[in-house]
C-alpha cells in the first residue's frame, strides 16, 4: 500500500514536471505576453522594461530554473495579467466548477441508472430500444454543438432559462456556490445538462450491460424463484451488480467532465476554472496555465486514487497493485 | 390597525423602489483583471477604475479634455504646468482630497510592479505642492501632454493606499476613491459590486447599487438582456443590431468609436515578406513605395458594403486615422470612393497589370468582425487582380509576428485621444528614445510629418496645435502612409426605461445611464 | 469466408446499414466536394460581400441558388458544408490513420519485447489515457499554433495510446499461442513474426477502436475549432461554421450554424452506428 502510494506521487511529479517544461518551452515559443498586455501607446522602452520587469529577457532555461526553484516551495508565480499568485486565482475559481461537474454527474446518474435499468430489463421493447438509440445520439452529438441548441430553444426561444453566467452564489463551506436559490439553479441547470449529456449516454449503458449480466446470474434466478417481487429483485440484486462498474467509470470520469467543462463553461460563460485556461492561453499568462495543469494533475492523481481504494473496498479481489499484464 | 395600513403599503411600495427601482445591472464585454487602478492599462479594468477614482483631467463623451478634480489648469512656463484643485472633495472614507493624495497617485503609478501607466508620469521630473489645493508638474523639455496624460492617473487615497498592493485593491481595503461609487465587492471572472457615493462632488449617480456582471460571450451577453437580467449591455455583436432596434422593449445607444481600423503595408524594404508574383516568384520591387499601387488598393476597397454587410451600418468609412469628434480630426479629407476600374488603371500603371499575391494579416479576435472584414478585403483586392492569402491569428500570437515585422500587409485598429498622438505612434519615423514609430509597421518615413509633429507637442496653445495636428493628417494620409478602412461604432443597448449619453471612448459608466 | 460471415452478421442490423449507407453517401460528398460543390467555398475571389448572410433558398447577385442558404461571407453553406465534410474527414482519417500505425507498432512492440521496453510503452500509454484527450489537445494546439497538420498531430498524440494498448493486450493473448511458437522455432526475423503473423489476429479489437476513434477525432477537431484552436477560418471545417454561426444564433440567422451542425450529427452517428454493429460482430467480449 505504502510502495503503491509512493510510486504513484513519483510518477505524478514527473508527469508534472515535463508538462510545466513543455507549456514552458511552448509558451516561449509563440511569442511575448507584454506585447498583448502592454498599452498601445508604449513605446519600446517601456516594452523592453516590462519584459525585464517579469523576467522574460532571460534565458529560456534560466526562467524555467527560476520556476523550478519558486514551484519548490509552493510558489507558482504571479497570473502576468492579474498580477495576483497563480494558484489562488485557480483556487478562487475552482468551486465554480466542481459544483457544474458535481451537478452534470448528479444529473448524469439520477437519469441514466433508471434509464439503463429499463433497456436491460426489456432490452426488446420499443422504449429499450429507443433508450439504446438516444444513446448512442449522446455519444455522437457534439457537446458545443449541444449547448448552442440548448440556449436557442431554452433561452432565445423560450425564454425560461438565462443562457450565460452564474446566478447569485452564496458561502457554503467555505466556498462560494449558487445550488443554494432558485436563481443559482436556473443558471446552473443548462449547462449542467450539456456537461451531462456524454456520461448519462455512457451510464445508461453501464446500466444496461450490468442489469443484462445480472439477470442471467443464479442469484437472480434463485431470487426470483423464491418469489421476490420484480421490484425487490430489481431494487436490491441486480442494482447492486450495475453500481460497481459505474462507481468506477464515474469516479474516473469525473477528471474529463472538470476538463471537458472548459468547452461548457466557454459556451455558458460560466466563471469557472475552465474559462479561466482559455483566457490565459489568449493571453499568454504562462504562470496560469502551468499553474492550471498542475492543479488539475494532482486532482486526477487524487480522483484516480480515491477510486482505486474504493473499488477495492467494494470488491476485495482487486488489489493496489500496478496493472501489471 | 386601520390607520396602520396604508403606512404599511407605502413602506411596501418604497421597498420595492429601494430594490428594484435603483439598482443597475450591466453586462461587461470584457474581463476585468485587478482593481488596481495603476496595474494594467486595458478597457475593463480602467472603466471599473473610472467609477471608483477620478483624474486630475477627464474627458468628455467626444474624447475632448475637461476639468476632473482639477477645476483649471495653465503652462506657468514652458516646462511648467499649474492644477487649481476642486475643493472639499471628499473621499469615500470621508477624508479630504488634497494635492499630497495627487502627488502620491502619481507616484505610485510609477512605483507598481509590472505596471502600464508609468508613461503617463514619468515625464514629469518635479513635483511641487504649493498648497493644498495647488499643483505644479515640471518637465524637462516643453510638453504640451502633461494635462492629457494625467487623465490616465487615478488619484487614489494617501491614507488608504499606502504600501497597498494590488492585492488590497482587489480585497477593497485600498478601494478608496473620490469617484461617483464606492466599491462593494469583486469576484473575479464575475462581477464587480458598487454603491452609490452621496457626496459626489458631479452631482449624485441616479442609482443606489451597480453590478458590472462580466459576460465576454456576445450572444450570452446579449441573452441576458433579452431575459431581464441584465438592465444594459455593452458591445452589441453587429448582427444582433437590427434584432435589437425591433424589440419594443429595448432602446440602444451609438456613437463613433476613437477606434479606427486601418491596414499597415510595408514601404520600408526592398522585398517584403510574402509578396509575390502569380506564380509564386518574389517580386523585383516592393510595389507599396509606389503611391499609385497604395492608392489602387484603397480604391479597390467598398468601404460602404462593409459597412453595410459586415457591420450593419454600425461604422463609418475612414479617412483620417481618427473619428470625426476627436481632436485632430481633419474633416476635408473624403473617404476614398470605391473604384474598381481605376484601381485596376492604376496598377496597371505602376507596371502590375496582372496584380501580384501577398499575404494579408489580421487578428481575429480583437476587434469588431476583423476576421470578416479581413476575408472581405482580400476578396476585394482579387477582384482587382490582388490574391491575398488571408492569415488570422488571435492576438496574442498576431502581435509578436507584427512587431518582427514579419507581415508587409496587416490589420490594426487603434483609439487615441488627439490626431497627432495617433499619428506619433503609427506613421512617424521610428525613433525610441522620443516614443515616435513604435507601431510604424509600414515603415513610412517622412521628415516633414516628423517636424509637424513635434513642433506640435511643445506648442501649449490648443487651437494652434490642432490646427498643426489636422495638416500633419492631411499630409499623412494624402501620401496613403496607411490604408484606413472605418471608424467603429460603440454601442449600448439597455431597457427602454433607460437612456445612456453614448461616449467616443467606448467606456460604459454606470453614472451616465439614467431612468426616464 | 470469414469475411462473408462477419458481413452477413454485421448485415443482421438493419441501423447499422443504415449508418453504413450514410457513410457511403458522406464519403462521396466528401470525396467529390468540388465537382457537386456549386461553389468553391475556399476562394475570395468567387465570393461576394453583397450576397452575406442570405437565407436558405435566396437568389444570389450571379443568378445561382443558395439552398442552405450563405454565410456572412456570402459563402454557400452548401458548398461550405460540402468542404466542411471533407475537411473533417480528412483530419479524422488522417489522424487514426497516423494514431493507429503508431499505437500498433508500439503496442506490439511492448508485448513481444517486453522487459523495460514493456513498462516504457505501457506506462506511458497509462500516462496519457488518465488524462482527457481534449485538455491535451488544447494545450497542444496553444502551443502549436493554428494549421490542418498541426491539428493532425494533437489528435495523434490524444490517440496513439489506445491503440497501443489494446494492441498490446490482444498480442500478449496470442503470444502464447503455437502458431507463434512455431513461428518461433521456424526462427522468422522478428519483424516478420510481428506484422505477418501477429498483428493480423490482433485485427479484430484495433478495428473497433479505430472505427470509435475516427468518430471521436471528427468531434474534437471540430471542438477544438469551434474554441478558436483548429482550423484557420478562410478554410472553414464544420467546427468552424457552427462557432460562426454561434455570433448570428440570437439574430436568428440559425443556418449558419444549425445545418453544419446537423452534418457534423450525421457523420459521426452513422460512424457510431457501424462501430456499434462492428463491436458486437468482431469483438464481443469487449462490449459493456
Amino acid at each position: 500500500m505504502f510502495a503503491y502510494i509512493v510510486r504513484r506521487l513519483l510518477q505524478s511529479t514527473v508527469v508534472l514536471a515535463v508538462m510545466s517544461l513543455a507549456v514552458f518551452a511552448g509558451v516561449y515559443a509563440i511569442g511575448n505576453p507584454v506585447d498583448i498586455l502592454i498599452n498601445p501607446q508604449a513605446g519600446q522602452q517601456e516594452i523592453a522594461r516590462a519584459t525585464a520587469a517579469l523576467g522574460l529577457d532571460k534565458p529560456l532555461a534560466e526562467q524555467y530554473f527560476v520556476f523550478l526553484r519558486h514551484a519548490a516551495a509552493g510558489d507558482l508565480g504571479n497570473s502576468f495579467a492579474f498580477n495576483v499568485p497563480a494558484i489562488g486565482l485557480i483556487l478562487e475559481r475552482m468551486p465554480a466548477t466542481l459544483e457544474l461537474a458535481t451537478a452534470a454527474m448528479l444529473i448524469a446518474m439520477i437519469l441514466g441508472i433508471p434509464l439503463g435499468l429499463w433497456a436491460g430489463l426489456k432490452p426488446g421493447s420499443a422504449a429499450g430500444k429507443s433508450i439504446m438509440a438516444g444513446s448512442i445520439l449522446g455519444f455522437s452529438l457534439p457537446t458545443f454543438w449541444v449547448g448552442l441548441m440548448l440556449i436557442m430553444v431554452f433561452s432565445v426561444y423560450f425564454g425560461w432559462l438565462p443562457s450565460a453566467g452564474r446566478g447569485p452564489t452564496a458561502n457554503f463551506l467555505g466556498m462560494q456556490l449558487s445550488f443554494l436559490s432558485l436563481e443559482g439553479w436556473r443558471h446552473l441547470i443548462l449547462p449542467a445538462a450539456n456537461l451531462a449529456l456524454f456520461n448519462l449516454s455512457l451510464i445508461v449503458r453501464l446500466a444496461r450491460a450490468g442489469t443484462r449480466e445480472a439477470m442471467r446470474q443464479d442469484y437472480v434466478r434463485f431470487a426470483r424463484a423464491k418469489g421476490l417481487t420484480e421490484i425487490h429483485v430489481v431494487g436490491v440484486h441486480v442494482l447492486k451488480n450495475v453500481l460497481i462498474p459505474i462507481v468506477t467509470v464515474m469516479g474516473l470520469e469525473f477528471g474529463s467532465v472538470i476538463a471537458f467543462a472548459v468547452v461548457t463553461e466557454s459556451i455558458f460563460a460560466w466563471p469557472g476554472m475552465g474559462k479561466l485556461l482559455l483566457d490565459s492561453i489568449n493571453l499568454l499568462d504562462r504562470p496560469v496555465i502551468v499553474a492550471y495543469l498542475c492543479i488539475v494533475v494532482t486532482l486526477f492523481v487524487l480522483i484516480n486514487f480515491a477510486v482505486d481504494v474504493i473499488c477495492s473496498w467494494l470488491d476485495p479481489r482487486m488489489r493496489l497493485v500496478d496493472s501489471q499484464a | 390597525m386601520r390607520r396602520l395600513l396604508p403606512v404599511l403599503l407605502a413602506a411596501c411600495s418604497l421597498w420595492t423602489l429601494a430594490a428594484n427601482g435603483t439598482e443597475l445591472r450591466i453586462g461587461m464585454a470584457a474581463d476585468v483583471t485587478s482593481m488596481d487602478p495603476h496595474f494594467l492599462n486595458i478597457a475593463p479594468n480602467t472603466n471599473i477604475s473610472w467609477h471608483v477614482f477620478d483624474a486630475l483631467t477627464h474627458v468628455d463623451e467626444d474624447a475632448r479634455l475637461i476639468p476632473g478634480l482639477a477645476l483649471s489648469w495653465r503652462a506657468v512656463n514652458a516646462t511648467t504646468w499649474e492644477f487649481k484643485l476642486r475643493r472639499g472633495v471628499k473621499f469615500h472614507d470621508g477624508s479630504e482630497f488634497t494635492a499630497e493624495d495627487a502627488v502620491f497617485s502619481i507616484e505610485r503609478t510609477l512605483k507598481v510592479q509590472n505596471g502600464q501607466f508609468q508613461i503617463y508620469a514619468q515625464r514629469i521630473v518635479g513635483k511641487q505642492i504649493v498648497d493644498k489645493y495647488t499643483l505644479r508638474l515640471r518637465t524637462a523639455t516643453p510638453d504640451a501632454m502633461v494635462p492629457y496624460d494625467l487623465d490616465s492617473v487615478f488619484i487614489v487615497s494617501k491614507k488608504a493606499a499606502a504600501n497597498a498592493g494590488s492585492a488590497d485593491f482587489d480585497s477593497g481595503k485600498a478601494m478608496i476613491g473620490t469617484g461617483p461609487f464606492r466599491f462593494v465587492r469583486f469576484a473575479r471572472g464575475d462581477r464587480v459590486e458598487l454603491a452609490r457615493n452621496d457626496d459626489y462632488w458631479d452631482g449624485k449617480p441616479a442609482w443606489d447599487k451597480v453590478v458590472f456582471r462580466i459576460v465576454p460571450t456576445d450572444p450570452a451577453r446579449l441573452a441576458g438582456l433579452l431575459s431581464g437580467e441584465l438592465d444594459a449591455i455593452e458591445q452589441i455583436p453587429t448582427a444582433d443590431l437590427p434584432r435589437i432596434r425591433r424589440d419594443p422593449g429595448l432602446a440602444t445607444a451609438q456613437k463613433v468609436s476613437w477606434r479606427t481600423i486601418f491596414f499597415h503595408l510595408d514601404q520600408y524594404r526592398d522585398r517584403p515578406p510574402s509578396l509575390t508574383d502569380h506564380s509564386g516568384r518574389p517580386l523585383e520591387r516592393n510595389p507599396f513605395r509606389d503611391i499609385r499601387v497604395r492608392q489602387a488598393i484603397s480604391k479597390s476597397i467598398n468601404r460602404q458594403a462593409i459597412v453595410d454587410r459586415l457591420m450593419d451600418g454600425a461604422a463609418l468609412p475612414a479617412s483620417n486615422l481618427v473619428s470625426p469628434p476627436v481632436f485632430g480630426h481633419a474633416p476635408d479629407l473624403k473617404p476614398e470612393p470605391y473604384d474598381p476600374e481605376g484601381a485596376r488603371k492604376l496598377l496597371a500603371e505602376a507596371g502590375f497589370p496582372n496584380g501580384f499575391a501577398m499575404t494579408l494579416a489580421a487578428p481575429n479576435n480583437r476587434y469588431v468582425n476583423d476576421d470578416q472584414i479581413a476575408q472581405a478585403v482580400a476578396q476585394m483586392l482579387a477582384h482587382i487582380g490582388i490574391r491575398a492569402r488571408v492569415e488570422l491569428l488571435p492576438m496574442n500570437a498576431y502581435l509578436p509576428k507584427a512587431r518582427k515585422r514579419e507581415f508587409a500587409f496587416a490589420m490594426l485598429g487603434w483609439g487615441s485621444f488627439s490626431g497627432d498622438l495617433a499619428l506619433r505612434s503609427l506613421v512617424a519615423t521610428a525613433n525610441p528614445a522620443q516614443g515616435f514609430g513604435a507601431w510604424n509597421w509600414s515603415g513610412y518615413a517622412n521628415a516633414r510629418v516628423d517636424e509637424l509633429l513635434e513642433h506640435g507637442f511643445a506648442t501649449v496653445d490648443a487651437k494652434q496645435r490642432e490646427a498643426i495636428a489636422r495638416d500633419a493628417m492631411r499630409m499623412a494620409m494624402r501620401d496613403y502612409a496607411v490604408i484606413p478602412l472605418h471608424h467603429q461604432f460603440a454601442t449600448w443597448a439597455m431597457k427602454k426605461s433607460l437612456s445612456y449619453k453614448p461616449r467616443t471612448d467606448e467606456f460604459t459608466f454606470a453614472h451616465h445611464f439614467r431612468p426616464q | 469466408m470469414i469475411l462473408r460471415g462477419i458481413a452477413a452478421e454485421f448485415a443482421k442490423s438493419r441501423i447499422a446499414l443504415a449508418g453504413l449507407a450514410l457513410i457511403a453517401l458522406i464519403l462521396f460528398v466528401a470525396l467529390f466536394a468540388p465537382l457537386i460543390s456549386p461553389q468553391n467555398p475556399y476562394d475570395l475571389a468567387q465570393l461576394d460581400l453583397l450576397d452575406s448572410r442570405l437565407p436558405p433558398g435566396s437568389h444570389s447577385t450571379a443568378g445561382g441558388t443558395f439552398w442552405l442558404g450563405t454565410d456572412d461571407q456570402g459563402r454557400d453553406m452548401l458548398s461550405a458544408i460540402f468542404y466542411g465534410l471533407r475537411t473533417s474527414l480528412a483530419v479524422g482519417v488522417a489522424s487514426t490513420v497516423f494514431a493507429l500505425a503508431i499505437g500498433v507498432s508500439l503496442g506490439l512492440a511492448a508485448a513481444w519485447f517486453g522487459g523495460w521496453v514493456d513498462a516504457l510503452i505501457a506506462r506511458l500509454a497509462d500516462l496519457q489515457l488518465s488524462f482527457p484527450s481534449i485538455l491535451i489537445a488544447l494545450v497542444l494546439l496553444a502551443v502549436l499554433g493554428q494549421g490542418i497538420e498541426k491539428i493532425i498531430v494533437a489528435l495523434v498524440a490524444v490517440q496513439w495510446a489506445y491503440y497501443a494498448r489494446t494492441a498490446r493486450a490482444a498480442a500478449l493473448v496470442e503470444r502464447r499461442k503455437e502458431y507463434i511458437e512455431a513461428a518461433t522455432a521456424l526462427a522468422l526475423s522478428n519483424t516478420r513474426i510481428l506484422f505477418r503473423h501477429l498483428l493480423p489476429n490482433c485485427l479484430p479489437p484495433i478495428i473497433v477502436i479505430a472505427a470509435v476513434q475516427i468518430a471521436a477525432a471528427i468531434t474534437l477537431e471540430a471542438t477544438l475549432s469551434f474554441l478558436g484552436l483548429g482550423l484557420p477560418v478562410t478554410e472553414p471545417s464544420l467546427g468552424l461554421l457552427i462557432s460562426n454561426g454561434f455570433t448570428y444564433l440570437l439574430s436568428g440567422h440559425y443556418w449558419i450554424s444549425v445545418f453544419p451542425g446537423i452534418a457534423l450529427l450525421l457523420a459521426v452517428v452513422s460512424i457510431n452506428l457501424v462501430a456499434d454493429q462492428l463491436r458486437d460482430v468482431l469483438d464481443p467480449q469487449g462490449r459493456r
